[in-house]
């Protein structure tokens, strides 16, 4: 999964999840941020990975130019030295693709216009 | 964040303002009324005694428009002085931000530290509040304690000075008639308010009414 650093999901591949994805991609970008602070506690910048361990199922989540963040979820079928091993190549891979769209910057993002005339209806509906 | 791939509309909106004012409240009351096919789970990290640590979240669909699924990511802050560092984090990334207010008369320097804590904490980011989606809620206005509007409004929502030749014209406030946005004082100077909502997040008075307005604002912005 590729988690936004503001907590919104960017692309899931692999198995699709049969949990809250929503909610998952929250957490895991507080996760990353509480992260952050308890690095720069003890001296450090950040820490650019982290590993979550469970019974079963784990987690290993990386930081991705900064902005980003990559969250593989594996089971015990796996190794974590496999996991890290194929992570470490996937990160190069990506932060090079996103650094390239954070080069071309924002301009090329405009949003569809006139999205409001269509908006102010639904808001008034669901708000009804 | 626009996304095109999977063809979704996601925003972020912050409720933010002091300890105690009801930030947690109206996101409880939003996923009580709500229906449960529109909205997400509401997601608390907590202390045991309910004072919101990290942040509550919850998100709410608004449906699909012009074939995006437009959805709302509302998170709350912890109010309380000493969680700073968590309530930075929050921020980041926002689209709209709503300031609740906490209407008690004893409660007015936890406002305006909460208020002047935001503007800190947002100009970190490089963000300019008076150039974003912001709403302020006046809440527990039931309370026999309650602030008048006026001292409220003066005190957490003097507006600020506008400066753009093309924006100086009156703009009345579609919520309050007789009322404006922009303004100009007798002093010749143009001046903006944010819209502001009187409620009482327990029951729910003006709770949707605020998140109406930020959200509409938001969409805005992407039109």
């Amino acid at each position: 999964m590729l988690v936004d650093r503001s907590g919104q999901l960017v692309a899931t591949v692999g198995e699709p999840p049969n949990f809250d994805a929503t909610a998952f991609a929250t957490l895991t970008a507080a996760d990353f941020s509480a992260n952050d602070q308890l690095a720069r506690l003890i001296g450090e910048s950040d820490f650019n990975v982290l590993f979550h361990q469970g019974e079963r199922e784990s987690m290993y989540l990386a930081d991705v130019a900064r902005r980003v963040i990559l969250v593989v979820l594996f089971d015990n079928r796996t190794t974590l030295g496999l996991v890290r091993l194929k992570m470490k190549g996937a990160v190069e891979d990506l932060t090079r693709v996103f650094e390239g769209i954070f080069a071309r910057g924002v301009g090329a993002q405009a949003a569809t216009p006139g999205l409001l005339a269509g908006a102010e209806d639904e808001i008034d509906r669901l708000f009804q | 964040m626009i996304n095109y791939a999977s063809r979704e509309i996601n925003c972020k909106i912050v409720f933010y303002g002091p300890g105690l004012g009801g930030k947690t409240t109206n996101l409880e009351y939003i996923y009580g009324k709500v229906a449960p096919n529109t909205r997400g789970k509401l997601i608390s990290l907590a202390t045991e005694t309910e004072r919101t640590l990290f942040f509550d979240f919850l998100p709410v669909d608004l449906g699909t428009i012009r074939g995006f699924r437009t959805r709302f990511h509302l998170y709350t802050v912890p109010g309380q002085v000493y969680y700073n560092a968590s309530r930075k984090l929050i921020l980041k990334g926002v689209d709209g931000v709503v300031f609740v207010a906490d209407s008690q008369a004893e409660r007015a320097e936890a406002n305006l530290e909460s208020m002047q804590n935001l503007y800190d904490n947002m100009s970190a980011y490089g963000y300019d509040l008076t150039r974003m989606p912001f709403v302020i809620q006046y809440n527990k206005r039931d309370l026999p304690n309650a602030s008048p509007l006026a001292t409220l409004q003066e005190m957490l929502n003097p507006g600020w000075e506008v400066t753009e030749p093309s924006r100086k014209r009156a703009v009345p406030d579609a919520a309050r008639p007789g009322e404006f946005l922009v303004s100009q004082l007798p002093t010749g100077e143009w001046v903006e308010r944010a819209p502001y909502f009187e409620a009482v997040a327990v029951s729910g008075d003006g709770v949707f009414d605020t998140l109406k307005a930020v959200s509409k604002l938001v969409l805005k912005t992407l039109a």
